[in-house]
Order: structure tokens, then sequence, then C-alpha cells
């Protein structure tokens, strides 16, 4: 296989389809739930997307129409996206994502505290969180687009990796920046180093912004070249994203037919 | 004042009387090729059967033109074009057609039943719509034929010569009128092919034409299949062809013609989303939903295929549908009481059923209306499809029968994002109480013909066709006399 | 004792995508040379990627732009015909270097901005020339107007190089289309130069793209494109006329072979789709 078709393939699989408005219903996540699993069926031979992300009321509904597809439901919690509750609230909010089925936790670390430098506080959170997930995997939203320097995200990605979380992602798609490839590089560097102090693979999701195939693209070769093709693989690596999956489909279109695509030919939900 | 003696007795069980359509459609047993002003036999001798859908049974035998046929036609076309019909003044030529639309007047209740029995759909709808329309049609362009000068501001229109029209099985004599009236009226000659299944109405229409004497060769009725359609697109001294039906067959048209000067119009496929809003009133749309879907047995390319309910109403509005899906009478077309007849044919029945399988392979819900359905001839229950998503292929291509996709919406943007994203544009609906919102939503739609609080209206005076797949140009009132002529 | 002359500062003759002067992404260029066979310029020969982020930017521009009033489009064009009149002299000058003789370079100049003049006032009287109440039997309102086809490829001609570029995207602009052109290969210049009068006249960025590069090489790919809505062709090619239809009906492309390029609302209408919206009048 061509290497760009290989590519993009490979970051469909990768993708968190992701929807998060408060406008968001049962029938809106139905739909999503039916595309993700038949990304384009007159295209044979496509993997599947990674999971589905939504807000924690929507996961049984997700949960439902997933049901044996492979897909997982991963939810966002912890007062998603301001992280602004008090600590209770968000616990509740976390066990009422997993006792819905979700199989993933999207969380947000508490960035007030972080800035006021009560790294203790943000390590525990991240820690108890964890270990109320167990097998329920936890990724950890920095929003480093409120972190202001890379040395910030460099030191918070540390912090979130001891603490236990699965995964590190840069952001909740709510602020702005969101993923960039500079602070994807400083995140995954992270990661990186974190395996080779423990010998345990983590993984790494940016989130908002990333909408066409040619991103994607760059930041699997920033992946490849910063941490090796064994992070090659939806176990390790997301892209959590919205309109990323048919900007994919288009070019893969593309690729078999030769001509532009337009995206009135490939359905939104 | 005492009532009980209708108290005691038993609920009235009432069914209506069979109430069949019984004027003579006048069908010859055997029907040859319309050629120069003349009935002649097929160059090589093909016949077939021209079946009633309804029943299976033959209706009669239609010549089958193959390429040396066209050709003929096609001469006897420019033959009428150089020497008759182009030196006509306008004035002249516009009587003709006026004639055309008083005889088809006059005879329409004979045409609606043969219409009725070789389409198989309802009397009530090929009395009350296919026939006075085509009629309509005829009128209106012939109307046109003298005012050229008043038409196109600053140009000349001038014809383009001889056209080669190829029309479709669901509305066989209005296909007909769209494609003549215009082009004669604007001073070209015809060749024009009708469906294969359904060619009988256009045949009495070339007896109607002898009968208004029209110049021989102004007006040619070949009747044939894809190889005759395909014979006629190619035919190197054909000007323009004008195509209704599907859109694969579209493309290969416009890439057939490409690198010839031949102009064209292409009148393709839909998938047309009709948008109920929450301020609708919801039983008029109901009613509206029906029409848009069923009207026709869903052989219209316009039909409101893709149901778009916003979430507050979507349960009340199913439930609404369902219920009035249910009295909907299905059989007999001939039968005055009728609402949907017989699918037109075994090969279409066929391509709705295996679309219908995949809805439900892919996870829709189906519901059928619970209607007997005679034993003979080609049938499908009207049905209705929930929890569709739009990757759905039911709510991706055109099914061309009496089935409709639900989907939901909860704003204005996701409502018309959805019902743009299709490869179609060809019609959509719009239900709303809401003046305001009526004019943002109809402007936001890509499609070319859309109803606001009604659905499936037509009128020669009031231009049709669609937007990106769904063809180009237009037909109907001023805007189809444009793909007529040439304007210098 | 030495005089130093001036040495004058050469321009660089880049693409036009987005509101934004980019060389192509392929980082190709090809030599303009003048009559006598001096260089003039290296220019940016555009690639099919190019073209295809053009179209993205063009779609993106398009509801926008139609979504302006006539008024403020008419104005726009106009303003368009302002900035030409200012730089007069540098057109002249570029048509010349392309080969054309003093008083030809005068004249397409003059026409050119009269060309901008004219469509600026078409851009609020082709509606109601086009549109229709029409009078139907049935109790209903029905009336259809005119609406913008959408993104609009200009295959631009080649013996013109300013005025057969302008007068046919002057009817596609004003009718609230965006475009994307590809220049003629033989005079690239004062297309290029346009640009930079497109770029100073408060057209939106992305409504108008202006490619240089090869027809040979760019011809199938723009045809073929499934997010474009037509193709004018200002060319006389049977054979590009074969390429431009057959890869059209990919996407049943409208496929516009104008015989002329003379002023009329009729060349409007080549880009528009025309609208019919029914309402019942009464309960």
């Amino acid at each position: 296989m061509d290497s760009k078709v290989q590519a993009l393939k490979l970051a469909l699989s990768m993708i968190d389809q992701t929807t998060l408005e408060g406008s968001d219903s049962p029938g809106k996540v139905k739909q999503m739930c039916y595309k993700a699993m038949h990304l384009h069926d007159a295209l044979p031979g496509l993997p599947h997307v990674a999971a589905v992300c939504v807000y924690p009321t929507m996961v049984r509904t997700a949960k439902e129409e997933l049901k044996g597809s492979g897909i997982h439901v991963a939810a966002v919690a912890t007062a998603f996206p301001s992280g602004q509750a008090d600590h209770e609230t968000k616990l509740l909010d976390i066990k009422y994502a997993i006792s819905e089925g979700a199989d993933e936790v999207d969380m947000v670390i508490s960035r007030g505290h972080y800035l006021n430098g009560e790294f203790n506080y943000v390590y525990d959170e991240i820690a108890e969180f964890k270990s109320i997930c167990g097998d329920v995997h936890l990724k950890v939203i920095l929003e480093t687009g409120e972190l202001g320097t890379l040395d910030r995200v460099r030191h918070a990605s540390d912090l979130a990796l001891a603490a236990g979380g699965d995964f590190i992602k840069t952001s909740t798609g709510k602020v702005q920046p969101a993923a960039t490839q500079t602070v994807t590089l400083v995140m995954l560097e992270a990661v990186r180093d974190f395996y080779q102090r423990t010998g345990q693979r983590r993984g790494m999701k940016p989130a908002g912004g990333i909408k066409t195939a040619k991103q994607a693209i760059q930041y699997l070769v920033t992946v490849n070249e910063t941490l090796g093709s064994a992070w090659l693989t939806p176990d390790l690596f997301r892209f959590g994203a919205s309109t990323l999956t048919n900007d994919i489909l288009m070019q893969l279109v593309k690729e078999s037919t030769g001509v532009y695509q337009s995206s009135d030919y490939f359905s939104q939900a | 004042m005492s009532t009980t003696t209708a108290e005691k007795t038993a609920p009235l069980q009432w069914n209506y009387a069979p109430a069949p359509e019984s004027v003579d459609p006048k069908l010859r047993k055997r029907y040859d090729l319309f050629i120069d002003g003349k009935f002649v036999p097929p160059v090589e001798g093909n016949y077939r059967p021209s079946i009633n859908p309804a029943r299976e049974t033959t209706l009669a035998e239609v010549a089958d033109a193959t390429a040396p046929d066209v050709d003929k036609a096609v001469k006897a076309a420019r033959k009428a074009y150089t020497k008759v019909w182009s030196k006509m003044s306008g004035k002249e030529r516009g009587k003709y057609i006026f004639r055309i639309a008083r005889l088809l007047q006059e005879r329409s209740r004979e045409f609606a039943v043969a219409e009725t029995l070789n389409g198989g759909k309802s009397i009530r709808e090929s009395r009350d719509t296919d026939i006075p329309l085509a009629a309509a049609h005829f009128f209106y362009y012939a109307g046109w034929a003298d005012k050229h000068d008043y038409a196109f501001p600053g140009r000349r229109a001038k014809p383009l010569g001889v056209c080669g029209q190829v029309i479709p099985w669901n509305f066989p004599l209005l296909m007909a009128a769209w494609k003549i009236a215009p082009a004669l009226a604007t001073g070209n000659t015809v060749v024009l092919k009708p469906a294969d299944t359904t060619p009988l109405t256009a045949l009495k229409l070339a007896e109607l034409i002898q009968d208004a004497g029209l110049p021989p060769g102004v007006v040619n009725i070949i009747p044939g299949g894809r190889p005759t359609g395909a014979a006629i697109v190619q035919h190197p001294d054909i000007d323009k062809i004008a195509f209704t039906g599907s859109t694969a067959v579209g493309k290969w048209i416009q890439k057939e013609l490409a690198g010839t000067k031949k102009k064209y119009t292409l009148e393709l496929g839909g998938k047309a989303a009709n948008i109920i809003f929450e301020d609708a009133a919801i039983d008029q749309a109901v009613e509206g939903i029906i029409n848009a879907i069923f009207f026709n047995q869903g052989h219209v390319c316009c039909a409101g295929s893709r149901l778009l309910v916003q979430e507050g109403v979507a349960d009340t509005v199913i439930a609404k549908l369902k219920e009035r899906m249910a009295t909907l009478i299905v059989g007999d077309p001939l039968d005055k009481n009728t609402d949907i007849g017989a699918i037109n044919s075994r090969e279409q029945l066929g391509r709705i059923e295996a679309l219908v399988a995949t809805g439900s392979e892919e996870g829709a819900e189906m519901w059928q209306a619970p209607c007997e359905l005679p034993a003979k001839g080609f049938w499908f229950r009207p049905t209705l499809f929930t929890n569709v998503s739009q990757s759905h292929k039911i709510c991706r291509d055109e099914i061309f029968g009496p089935v409709l996709s639900v989907l939901t919406f909860r704003t204005e943007d996701e409502a018309v994002e959805k019902a743009n994203n299709t490869a179609y544009g060809l019609s959509g609906g719009v239900w709303t109480d809401k003046g305001a919102k009526i004019f943002k939503v109809t402007r936001q739609i890509r499609a070319g013909v859309i109803w606001a609080n009604t659905f499936n209206k037509f009128d020669p005076t009031s231009p049709f066709g669609g937007y990106k797949e769904s063809g180009s140009g237009r037909e109907g009132g001023w805007h189809g006399l444009m793909p007529y002529v040439e304007l210098e | 004792m030495t005089m130093s002359t001036r040495v004058p500062v050469q321009k660089t003759y880049k693409l036009y995508i987005g509101g934004e002067f980019p060389r192509s992404e392929s980082g190709r260029t090809f030599d303009f040379l003048d009559a006598k066979g001096r260089h003039i310029a290296n220019v940016s020969q555009a690639s099919r990627k190019d073209f295809r982020n053009a179209v993205v930017v063009a779609r993106t521009a398009q509801k926008a732009w139609a979504g302006k009033s006539a008024y403020n489009r008419g104005q726009i064009l106009y303003r368009l015909g302002e900035m030409v009149e200012g730089r007069r002299d540098q057109f002249v000058a570029e048509l010349r270097q392309q080969g054309s003789s003093a008083a030809d370079a005068r004249r397409e100049v003059d026409d050119t901005i009269d060309c901008l003049i004219h469509y600026a006032g078409w851009s609020d009287k082709y509606q109601p020339l086009f549109s229709t109440v029409n009078p139907v039997a049935s109790p209903h309102f029905s009336f259809s107007v005119p609406e913008p086809t959408g993104v609009v490829a200009l295959i631009a001609p080649d013996d013109s190089a300013l005025l057969g570029l302008v007068s046919y995207l002057c009817p596609i602009i004003v009718g609230g289309n965006t475009v994307i052109t590809l220049t003629s290969e033989k005079k690239p210049l004062s297309a290029i130069t346009f640009a930079e009068v497109v770029a100073t006249s408060d057209v939106p960025a992305g409504v108008v793209n202006i490619l240089t590069g090869y027809r040979s090489e760019l011809l199938s790919q723009i045809a073929g494109h499934m997010d474009v809505n037509a193709v004018a062709y200002g060319g006389d090619n049977l054979e590009e006329r074969k390429i431009i239809q057959s890869q059209a009906s990919l996407n049943v492309k409208r496929v516009i072979f104008a015989e002329s390029s003379a002023e009329s609302p009729y060349a409007i209408l080549a880009t528009q789709e025309t609208k019919t919206t029914w309402h019942p009048i009464g309960l």
C-alpha cells in the first residue's frame, strides 16, 4: 500500500470522533455512532474510528449504538471543560460516566490550582481519578492553551504521567489555541522520557483544530520520529476531532478516483 | 330525540364499492414507429409487448426502434426543420401547438385511462394531474411561439435544429409534453423516445399530432430501450439532447457529448429533504409529507424522500404519519378511490426491494402500512424508515419508490446542513408558520424547486430543474425557452 | 568618475490564492521572455494542489460573497475599475512587454476598465431581468430567481491577457460566485498585476483566485474537481473542450463555452441557477 494511503487509514483508526455541544441530543449522537462504524461504505477496506467522545449524559446512547463494533465510548468528565467545580462534584461526574458505561474518561486538570503552583493538588486529583477508573482508560487534558508556556506544558505532562494518566491530551477544543504541533512535540517528548525512565508506554492525544488529512499526517510523522512506530496504534495515539474524518475520507477517495472531492458526497454525521 | 335504534345497530363496516374508470383508452393491438408523419414498421422488425403492471397483461405490441430507425427519424426531422418548420412564422407554429393542446383536452379521459393502464399510476393522478398538465404545457408554450422578440431583450432567439429527446416512465405523457412543447414553440423539430415500459400515451399523442395536421417530420416518436436512446445521443445530425432520467445516464450523456457542439439539458435524480419545523401546522405537514413521498408511488425525481423533523415534534409527526399511511388505499389503479397504484415494472420493484433490504440491514427501523396487496401485478407497501442515519444507503441513494426515510434535527442550521449534504439538488420542502424562516431556509437550500408549506406542485408557467447532480437547465416557464434557442 | 545609474526593483510574479500571494507549493516556475527574448520574470507554475487549495478558499468565501448586498458587490466591482484606472501606465507597459502595440495596449486597458464598470452596474439589475413570478393555475405564489451556482473555474482565453480575463471574470463574480482562474500561459503578467488590483479593492479573500500555469497539465484536474460547480472556458480548442466536458460529467458540472466575451447580462446568467419557490395562498 502506498505510504500516504497507509497513513490516512491509520489516522482514521486513531480518531476519537467527537461531539461536545450543549445542543447534543441522543439523535445527534446516534447519527455520529453510525458514521463511526460506517465511515464511507462506498470505499471498502476502511477501518473504524477508535472511539466516540461525548458528554456523560450521552454515554448510554453511544454505548448501545456501538455494541459489538469494537469502538470505545469516551466521556469527558470532571467539570469539563473548565474544571471549575469542587472535588466532590468532579468525583460524582467521573463515577456517573463510568456507571453509564464509558470505556474511557477524558478529564481536565484543575488549571486554577496548577497555575497557583498547587501541583500536589493537581497530582493527587489525577491519581484519585485514576484509582476510580480502574480499567477505564484515563486521558488527562492539560488545556495547553491556558498554561501559557511550553515549560509548563512539559511540567504538567510529566506530572500527569507520574500521577497515572493513561494518555495526556492537549486540549478540550473549547479554548484557543488548541492542539498545535509544537505543543504536541513537547508532550510526546514527555511520553518518550517517561518510557525511557519507567519502561511504560503511555498515550498521547492532540485535540482541537486538527481538521485536514495533511495535518494528521504531519502529526503521525512527529509521533513516528519522536516515539517510534510502537506508538503508531490507536492504543497509544489518538486524534480528538469532529471534522477531520471527512477530510481524510475525501483524500482517500481522491487517491482511488484521481479527482478531488466535495463534502456533498460524504455524510456529515 | 331518541337514539336507541341507532345504538342497537352494529357499528357500520363501510367498504367503498369499487369505482373503476370505464372510458375506452382506444389502444391499438400493435404500434409502429411514428416517423415523418406516418406510422412505419421498424427496420429490423422487432416488437415488444407493453404491459399493464397492475395485472401483468399485455396491452399492445410496440415497435422497437434501432439505429437505422433513429437515422430515418433524424432525417425526417432535419428535412422538416429546414424545409418547413424553421421557415414558418411563429404565429402559425403556435396555432399547431394550440391545436395539440385542444385535442388533448378533448380526449383527456381516454389518455388518462391509457396512462394508468400502461404505467400503473392511479386514475385520480393521471386524470387530475398528468393529462391536464400535459395539455396546459402545450397551451402555454403555444403562446410563446410568436413572442420571442419579447422574451430575450437585446437578442434574437434562433432555434437549434433537431432535438433528440429521451424521457422516463414515471410521467410518460407529461414528460413528452415538457419536451415537445417548448422545442416546437422555439422552432425546433423533434425525435422523441418514450421509455420502454410506457410508450403507449406517447404513441397516442402521435395519432393526435396526425389529427392536428402538424407537418410531417416535425415530431417523430420512436419507442425503444437504452440502445435506442444511445443511438439518439450519438447521432451526428442532432443539435440538442434533452434527457430526463437517472443521474448515471445523465453523466454518460454529458460525457458522450463532450467534444461535440451539441447542447443538452439534463433533468436527473433527486433525494429531496422535506423539513418539518416544530412551529409548522403539524396535521397539514403530515398531509404534505404523504403527498411528497407517495405521489405517483414515489416514482418522482423530486419526491420528498428524506424527512427531516425537528426533534421536539418527531414522535408526534411519526405517529400521525403512520396513522395516515394506514388509511392509504393501495390497489387497482383504475379505481377512482385508489391512492397508490402499481409499481411501474418488475425491474423497478426489484430495485426498490433491494434498497429497502439494505435499510433494515443497516439498522434502520422499517414500518409498512398494513394494507392488502393484489395477488397479481407489481406492488409495494407505503414504507417508513425511522432511526435512519445520514450514512445509510436509503438516505443517500434515490429509491424512486414509496419509501420514506425519517431523520431528526435540532436547529435550523443543522436542518439546512443535512438537507444540503447530498450530491443532488432538485427539490426541497420547508414547513413552518414563520414567514421569515421560510425565506431564510428556502434561500439556503441548494435545490431548484422549493415548496414551502406545500409539495409536488407543478405548472407549465413555473420552471423546474436541478442544482448539482440533479441536472442542468430548466423546463417550464420563460426559463424553459432558453435551452431550445441560440441567442444572437 | 562614474555616475551610478539607479537599478530598478523588479517584481516577483506569484499566484493569488485566498487573498495572499504565495508561490506555487510545487516550487516550480516558468520563464517569461519578452518579444526580444529577454528574461522578464519567473512566473509561478501552479500545481493541481495549488488549484485544490484555491477551491477550498473559494468554497469558504462563496456563501458570504453571495450574501453581500447586490449594491455592495456593484461597488466592489466599480472599485476594481477605479484601481485599474489608477494603474493604467503599469498595465499598458506590461501588455507591451507581452507583445501588444502601444495603441492596442491602451485600448485593452480602456476596455478592461469599461468592462468592470459595465458589470458593476449589472449587480442589482440582472435579477429582475431573469426572475419571474409564475402565474400558476393553482392557489399558490410561485416565483423564480437566479442564484449563484457556487464555485466556478475559469480557463481564461489565451489571446487577450487582461481584457480576456476580466470580461469572463466579471459576469461570474458579479452574480455571487467565487472563481479560480487559470490565466493565459502565454501572457500571464497582467493577470497577476490584476490580482494586486483585486487585493486592494475590497474584494473579500477567496472570491477571486488567480493561478498561472500550464493548461495542458491542469485542465483535466480542474474540470474533474468534484467541489467545483461550473467551468467556463475562454478558448476554442475542440480537444480541450472535450477534456473539460468529459471530466465535468463526473459531477454534472455546468460547462460554459462562451462564443464571445461581449458584455451581456446573459453572460451572468450562464453561472446562475434558477430557484423556484412555491407557497400556498389562503388557508
